[in-house]
């Protein structure tokens, strides 16, 4: 993994195959100490968001419910419902907050995230 | 670029001053005016009707009223924490607590009202608060906790004032954990706003709520004695106590004005004209610090009229200030209490038409004119639910007779929403008239209350117009939105008939034909229980699992630091010796936090996702299964010890309970459902709370449905009496059936009830006689559950696809989640507090600082 500290420039790392992720379902990676939240949806596109629910400060968003708001792919907290914007990481709800967003990419089955 | 740019200075960020500055940023498109508003408090305008909200929980940033982006504007600007400490009449200049003068071409002042604090000796002391402003709130709540640490046994706090704010403050320092008194010096509370008829019962029922009155006296003095506060009242009685908080009433902040020469009104409060002008044509004063037609208005949406009025006014209009609606007063303590219009009948000639009901415990009065036409006011207390409709009546002429109209529901003209005059208004707190409401719903198709607020503000101020809101849309013609959400446009019960006609067994399937888009979290777990009622596989099979709110996707309930729950099922609340053992046991091992449940069974708290199946490994091994906390699903069935032991009881409820419990655990329902049995009609089951409730009698059993705690407490009806066992099983099975197949998603059987046409009676008619000749049908469901029952945590821990998902990170499946620590707390571990990030409006852009409370 990579080192948590000094290292000035994000890099990619690898977290899991594809098919772990499950469609409509995200999964919490640990990034040195950043936790990601990655989900899959149904269209077979992955999102990488913070995993933290910035309203109650628990790590959470990966075990939020997958689905859509109009065009937009989204999950809900688990814990208050607010919903987020999986490809920006904006609350829906309230256009004020937001989790984070990484840049992910899928390389040899391979799910990298650029975070760090 | 605005050349002639003319600079307007608002003293006060309050909710008057803030609805201003939208007011005047909404007119002023060519933007005449650069805004500069100087706030003494720290946080920007915030909702202070609400702000008792604060000790329930709700948060500060949401108590935020600031439109989007309002400070965002060109020319706009927000000074946080700055007071105007003097005015430069001559210069047209105002003085800053930090020093800097600004210049204005036009002042407003807003600076609201201060409480009055009756000059007790000792009211400096610390433990001595008013409560105003959330950082009132704050020291009072320190100061609670304070307490808490320090006085042995009960804490208590003494309300100075029972009026209207009192009673908040007293209720807040309930839920702070204090013993609340309160000293009012009339003889009854609320006596500006009720009379004594409506005096006596508000007294019984705050009474009821703890709250210790002491009435027709005042606080003499205020002592500091043994660490606490010895407070001496008029009449003698000594109380000791940890805070005292003074809601003795409000006066107008006209101090700036007065140094500055302008005139004031006789009780205080700056003079200003019906266009919101002082005596100094380029100073005005809106809200409660302004003295308009000889009036101060204690109340927020008299000054949202002038702040509307004043922007106009800016703008180049001509607006004036009309006889402003002081009709409003609407409060919930536990204690419905209404007071509107001419409440204490002053008016000439005014007629009372009261009616008190002992038993129900209600009393409401109008004041009606001399000839009984035209309504001048009122008085509720106990039941206010004819608030909202009487109210937008005064001053107009009655729908019918006024003693009829304030009738129990049941007998009596109903009031209804279509008897209110279109000019009539529907929100006093947005000054929203019914016409406004209807041309929203029909010129914008509104279908729920949440695009009635948006669209006319009405409902987004003290919320008491919202039943309204909904009695005009289900009227308007307008069919009220059924849908379930935005992907699908049936209701639950629809959907459910979808499902099991059409034998469909996947969400994506359903929603392809019969919805759009990918779902939310309102639709997919509605689905998922559809299916789950309807026996179609394991709840974590396949795609199902996507459907799943995380508590039923980990078998377990969420807390607030991202560990879960558990509970295993004990049915009917009976427990070997061993089996708690192992309770114990598994809980230490875990270092998890230990509680007995209100369900009588125990909860183990703080177990992270990881640990889960190794916990359930040991409790399923010692013979424990799911106790579906985390479903719709159905909970305990409570029993007491029934006859077995009980000297009084006649029948054997344990062994039904348990038999209950067993025969309905695992079934999906659109909420949860819970049940109980008594031995006898002492009832020390509570069955009667419950959605199913079974008390013994001496021939038989007693069915009682549709109980309730919770929100809303509701006590059972009586479906069938003195019935034997097998009649009893039969009607309970097609009772849940039933209202699974019927209800709403998370309805309640109480709610579900409600919406039933034909009520108990009609219920009784499917499920007792069988009207609808789908009986058959029902227990044929419930035997197929029966059959099938398995239990999820044991077939979880069988297959190691499904165990797969029980880790904190894909990338690290042994590490623990870092996040979630405990700290010790009467020797058990409890969350550690999560510090709550930065709301910032995106984590990368780093930039824009925002105001955050
Ligand atoms: C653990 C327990 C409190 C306790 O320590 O005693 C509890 C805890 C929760 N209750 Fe409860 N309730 C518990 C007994 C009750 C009772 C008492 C009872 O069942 O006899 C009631 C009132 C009776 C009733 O339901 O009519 C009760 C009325 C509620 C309500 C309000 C329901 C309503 O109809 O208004 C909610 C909110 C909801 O479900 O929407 C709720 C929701 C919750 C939730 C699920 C809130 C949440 O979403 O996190 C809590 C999580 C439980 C957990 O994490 O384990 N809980 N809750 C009790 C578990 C009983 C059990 O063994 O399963
Ligand atoms: C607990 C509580 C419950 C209430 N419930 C209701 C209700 O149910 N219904 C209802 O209609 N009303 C209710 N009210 C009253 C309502 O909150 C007020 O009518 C309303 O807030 C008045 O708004 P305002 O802007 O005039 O004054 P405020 O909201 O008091 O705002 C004035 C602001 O100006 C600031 N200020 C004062 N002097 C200066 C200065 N020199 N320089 C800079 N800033 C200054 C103050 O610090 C304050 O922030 C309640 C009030 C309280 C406290
Ligand atoms: S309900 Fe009746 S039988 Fe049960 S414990 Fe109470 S008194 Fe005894
Ligand atoms: S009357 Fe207060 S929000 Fe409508």
């Amino acid at each position: 993994m990579t080192s948590a500290a000094a290292e000035p420039a994000a890099v990619w790392t690898v977290v899991c195959r594809y098919h772990d992720l499950q469609p409509e379902r995200g999964v919490a990676a640990l990034i040195g100490r950043v936790q990601v939240a990655l989900f899959r949806t149904f269209d077979g596109t992955v999102y990488a968001i913070g995993n933290q629910d910035p309203f109650t400060g628990a790590y959470v968003l990966s075990r939020g419910i997958v689905g859509s708001c109009g065009e937009i792919p989204t999950v809900a907290s688990p814990l208050h419902k607010q919903v987020f914007d999986l490809r920006t990481g904006t609350c829906l709800d309230d256009g004020t907050t937001a989790a984070g967003v990484y840049d992910v990419r899928i390389r040899d089955g391979l799910v990298e995230v650029m975070a760090g | 670029m605005q050349d002639q740019q003319r600079h307007l200075v608002v003293v006060g960020n309050g909710m008057v001053g803030q609805r201003l500055v939208e007011a005047v940023r909404d007119r002023d498109a060519r933007r005449t005016w650069q805004v500069t508003v100087l706030s003494e408090e720290p946080r920007r305008a915030y909702d202070r009707v609400a702000l008792s909200s604060y000790f329930d929980g709700v948060a500060a940033a949401d108590l935020d009223v600031v439109a989007e982006g309002c400070y965002d504007t060109a020319g706009y600007t927000l000074r946080l924490d700055e007071a105007v400490t003097a005015i430069d009449r001559a210069a047209r200049t105002v003085t800053t607590s930090r020093g800097a003068i600004l210049g204005y071409e036009a002042l407003v002042l807003a600076t609201g009202s201060y409480p009055f604090v009756p000059p007790v000796p000792g009211r400096d002391l610390p433990g001595c608060f008013v409560y105003r402003t959330l950082d009132d709130l704050d020291a009072i709540r320190a100061a609670a906790q304070r307490a808490a640490v320090s006085t042995r046994g009960r804490r208590a706090g003494l309300v100075v004032g029972g009026g209207l704010l009192g009673l908040e403050a007293a209720r807040a320092l309930r839920l702070l954990g204090m013993s609340p008194h309160v000293v009012e010096l009339a003889p009854r509370l609320m006596p500006l706003q009720v009379d004594e008829g409506g005096g006596a019962l508000l007294r019984e029922m705050i009474e009821n709520l703890n709250v210790t009155l002491h009435l027709g006296t005042s606080v003499a003095s205020i002592r500091r004695d043994a660490g606490r506060l010895l407070a001496i009242l008029a009449n003698g009685t000594e109380l000791d106590v940890d805070v005292v908080v003074f809601s003795a009433g409000v006066r107008p902040r006209d101090r700036l004005a007065r140094d500055a020469g302008l005139a004031v009104g006789g009780r205080g409060g700056v003079v200003a004209d019906d266009g919101c002008r002082t005596s100094d044509p380029d100073i005005y004063a809106i809200g409660e610090c302004a003295s308009v037609g000889g009036r101060v208005y204690g109340l927020v949406a008299p000054g949202y009229a002038m702040a509307e009025v004043l922007a106009d006014r800016l703008t180049g209009g001509t607006a004036s200030i009309t006889a402003a609606d002081t009709s409003t007063k609407l409060k919930l303590m536990g204690v419905d209490v209404a007071s509107f219009g001419d409440a204490l009948a002053a008016s000439d000639g005014a007629l009372e038409v009261t009616l008190s009901n002992p038993v129900s415990r209600s009393y409401a009065k109008l004041v009606v004119s001399d000839d009984a036409k035209t309504l001048l006011g009122g008085i509720l207390v106990g039941d206010a639910s004819k608030y909202t409709m009487l109210r937008p009546l005064v001053g107009r002429p009655l729908p019918g007779d006024p003693v009829t109209m304030i009738a129990p529901a049941g007998g009596g003209t109903a009031v209804g929403a279509g008897a209110l005059p279109g000019d009539a208004q529907v929100c006093s707190c947005h000054a929203v008239t019914k016409d406004a409401i209807c041309a929203a719903i029909t010129g914008r198709g509104l279908t729920g209350v949440g695009g009635v607020k948006a669209a006319t503000k009405a409902g987004t101020g003290c919320g008491s117009c919202v039943p309204l809101l909904k009695t005009l849309l289900a009227d308007s013609g307008v069919a009220v939105n059924p849908a379930l959400c935005e992907h699908f446009d049936v209701t639950r019960a629809q959907l459910f008939e979808i499902v099991r006609v059409s034998g469909i067994t996947t969400f994506t399937e359903l929603i392809e034909r019969h919805g759009r888009g990918r779902g939310c979290d309102i639709c997919k777990p509605a689905v998922a229980s559809i299916l789950a009622s309807l026996e179609r596989g394991h709840i974590l099979d396949g795609e199902q699992a996507a459907l799943q709110d995380t508590n039923d996707h980990f078998l377990a309930n969420i807390q607030r630091n991202g560990s879960y729950s558990v509970v295993p099922r004990i049915p009917g609340g009976e427990v070997t010796p061993e089996k708690l053992i192992v309770l114990g046991e598994v809980a230490r091992d875990f270092g998890l936090y230990t509680k007995i449940t209100g369900g009588q069974r125990i909860d183990l708290l703080g177990a992270r996702v990881e640990q889960l199946p190794a916990i359930w490994r040991r409790l399923v091994d010692a013979g424990f299964e799911s106790g579906h906390a985390y479903g719709k699903a159905v909970r305990t069935v409570k029993s007491c010890v029934g006859s077995t032991w009980c000297r009084y009881g006649v029948q054997d409820s344990v062994a039904l309970a348990i038999e209950l419990e067993l025969r309905y655990r695992g079934i999906r329902s659109p909420h949860k459902i819970k049940a109980g049995v008594s031995g006898c009609a002492r009832e020390c089951a509570e069955a009667r709370s419950k959605d199913i409730g079974v008390i013994a009698a001496d021939d038989g059993w007693n069915l009682y449905v549709c109980g309730n705690g919770g929100f809303r407490p509701r006590h059972a009806d009586l479906l069938l009496a003195s019935t034997d066992r097998a009649t009893l099983i039969r009607t309970i099975d097609r009772f849940i059936m039933f209202y699974i197949r019927t209800a709403d998603r998370l309805q309640r059987t109480a709610s579900w009830l409600q919406s039933l046409d034909g009520g108990l009676d009609y219920l009784r008619s499917v499920i007792v006689d069988d009207s609808l000749g789908i009986s058959g049908e029902l227990d044929a469901a419930v035997a197929r559950h029966v059959e099938r029952y398995d239990d999820e945590w044991a077939a979880v821990l069988a297959d190691p696809e499904r165990l797969r998902r029980f880790v904190s990170f894909v990338n690290a499946p042994g590490t623990p989640d870092p996040s979630i620590a405990f700290v010790s707390e009467r020797g058990q571990p409890r969350p550690a507090t999560l510090p709550v990030p930065v709301r910032a409006l995106s984590a990368e852009a780093g930039g824009p600082t925002l105001e955050v409370v």
